[in-house]
């Protein structure tokens, strides 16, 4: 990936980033730490892999995404926003009663969200749905779907692997966010999913593993999943929650509170510089 | 007379899935490995290219059917009962209900009737469950002729539909050239003044029994098949209160959430009467010859006439 382009994409991840802090802060509630861990795929995706259209945003033919892991909805709603699916000024009423963007996404309702998630586990299967009926049909589009580790606990993310390996969706590509942290604690001490490369592959899938926050990896994983016939793509990325913003990076505290005031300040003004310093 | 044919509206699904792939092009069906007896075994030997086994994975079954939904498919999910409404509720109501997806699901093998299998097979819960989802539309077919024409307006209704077939083989008593459907009303069987016998599914049939039984003993008793549980056609309910006075609500389900619930909520609300709830009475079902178990939990002919005797 050329200088430019590579700085342009760590520019939109801030700005996500930003977005997200905005509206969790506006919302006094909602999921920031795993939100700021998927921005740079968000820009990657939103920016660079998917063929999407925000003045059409129901466009037949477009990539889908699936958040299966919903709750990081902050994190999408910015991405949406950025993107002009929708005013960025939207994203102050983030969960707020009346508002289109609903405390996790909803697909009746918010330009550009493919499916209604939130309920972990879910998404995936709906993802494997999407990529089948593009099979079934003959479609070129392509299903994105991002999972958390934490969420992978769930029987049926199992259950939507092996349907996606049995039934060959090479237009599948699954994104395992492992920011190693889940509510009650990481993921080891609760209930480990590891080693999550080995149970992908073991279910038949083709398993890329890259630090999420690394847009040359995340190029090159991407562009490998193309490569993939007859299985589906699972990336495993190795990320931090809370990334970018210095108190919330690796605190498991920050799953699921929003920024006090003071926070709020000192959050912005740590994107802001790191902006200026890409500028 | 001849004898009367006997189909299990299982098998009505079945045919009907096959008739409907000619006439819709985005049609899709899938089981969970079940096939054989759901009956999408029919579907699946004549339309190879759009039916989809998922295994046994119910969940992620619903969650696809979800997918498919979402890019402009029509889908059948298919499975029993037991495990389509009660194992995968969740997913049902997440996935299909939130969104209001176009996905029909297809639950085979409800109430007793599953006979042998026992308990743990036989569901007398789903109405209830599915009752409570916003914006699903719930049919209870009686036999096949209705069968047909309600997965035919399943398919064409915009939105989430579970329809319930039995397994057991029952009368085919509406006449295919004459048997309208409509989705949401209910259908008056025999008009009476005495009483109202309300009922859904495979006792449809015994309540037209039941109330012939009663005529012979000068009681006149009208029939009422509601064969849309949700959403209730309120107006013929109202009309049976006013008119009749008594209800009595026969459905192969727990009286508790299902039809009998439904029934006394529009008649406690608009029109209060007697409304008596003939169904599974809140215990699990057990193993055994299907007839004999209709028998044991009062659901037949015999015990109607008997409780609506009660009611007068």
């Amino acid at each position: 990936m050329d200088a430019t382009t590579k700085k342009e994409l760590m520019k939109i991840a801030c700005k996500i980033r930003m977005g997200i802090i905005e509206g969790t802060f506006h919302a006094k509630s909602g999921h920031p730490g795993g939100s700021l861990s998927i921005a740079e795929d968000l820009s990657y995706l939103y920016w660079r892999e998917m063929n999407v259209d925000p003045k059409n945003p129901k466009m037949q033919n477009r990539d889908r995404l699936v958040l299966s892991k919903g709750h990081t909805a902050p994190a999408l709603y910015a991405a949406l926003a950025l993107k002009g699916f929708f005013p960025e000024s939207e994203l102050k009423n983030l969960r707020h009663i009346g508002s289109m963007l609903q405390g996790h996404p909803d697909m009746k309702h918010i330009p550009g969200v493919d499916m209604s998630t939130g309920s972990l586990g879910q998404g995936i299967s709906a993802a494997c749905g999407m990529a089948l009926s593009a099979k079934i049909s003959g479609d070129s589009y392509r299903t994105y779907s991002i999972l958390g580790d934490g969420e992978i606990e769930e029987g049926q993310v199992w259950e939507a692997a092996m349907f996606a390996s049995h039934y060959k969706l090479d237009n599948l590509v699954a994104i395992v966010d492992n920011n190693n942290l889940q509510i009650d604690g990481t993921v080891e001490e609760v209930m480990s999913p590891y080693p999550i490369p080995e149970k992908f592959a073991a279910f038949g899938w083709h398993v890329i593993t890259i630090d999420a926050h690394n847009f040359d990896e995340i190029e090159k994983a991407f562009e490998e999943a193309k490569t993939v016939k007859d299985k589906p793509t699972v990336i495993v990325q190795k990320s931090i929650k809370g990334k970018g913003i210095s108190f919330m990076e690796n605190q498991v505290g920050w799953h699921g509170s929003a920024p006090n005031a003071e926070q709020y300040e000192a959050a912005l003004k740590e994107l802001r510089d790191t902006l200026n310093d890409l500028d | 007379m001849s004898e009367i044919k006997k189909i299990a509206t299982r098998d009505s699904y079945g045919n009907a899935l096959v008739e409907l792939s000619k006439e819709i092009d985005d049609l899709v069906v899938l089981d969970a490995d079940l096939a054989a007896a759901t009956k999408t075994g029919i579907f699946k030997k004549q339309v190879p290219d759009r039916f989809f086994d998922c295994g046994i994975a119910e969940a992620n079954m619903m969650g696809v059917a979800a997918g498919l939904a979402a890019t402009g498919k029509t889908v059948f999910a298919s499975s029993f009962a037991m495990f389509a409404a009660g194992r995968a509720f969740e997913i049902i109501r997440n996935s299909i209900g939130y969104p209001h997806l176009n996905v029909k699901i297809g639950a085979t093998h409800a109430g007793i009737s599953v006979g042998e299998d026992g308990a743990t097979h036989q569901c007398n819960e789903d109405i209830a469950l599915m009752r409570t989802i916003p914006g699903m539309t719930i049919i209870n077919p009686a036999d096949d002729v209705e069968a047909h024409a309600a997965v035919r307006a399943a398919a064409l209704h915009d939105g989430p539909v579970y329809l319930r077939f039995g397994r057991l083989a029952v009368p085919v008593f509406n006449d295919e050239k004459s048997y309208r459907f409509e989705l949401g009303k209910g259908i008056t069987l025999r008009d009476g003044k005495d009483v109202t016998i309300i009922a859904t599914g495979l006792m449809v049939n015994e309540a037209r029994m039941a109330a012939e039984e009663l005529s012979k003993e000068g009681i006149d008793a009208r029939v009422i098949n509601i064969h849309t549980i949700k959403p209730i056609d309120r107006e013929i309910i109202v009309k049976a209160a006013k008119e009749t006075g008594k209800i009595l609500t026969v459905e192969e389900h727990n009286i508790i959430g299902g039809l009998g619930s439904a029934v006394a909520e529009v008649v406690c609300e608009e029109c209060p009467c007697l409304v008596k709830r003939l169904g599974v009475e809140d215990r699990f079902g057990m193993s055994g010859p299907a007839l004999d178990l209709l028998k044991l939990f009062g659901l037949g002919s015999e015990n109607i006439v008997k409780r609506v005797k009660g009611m007068l």
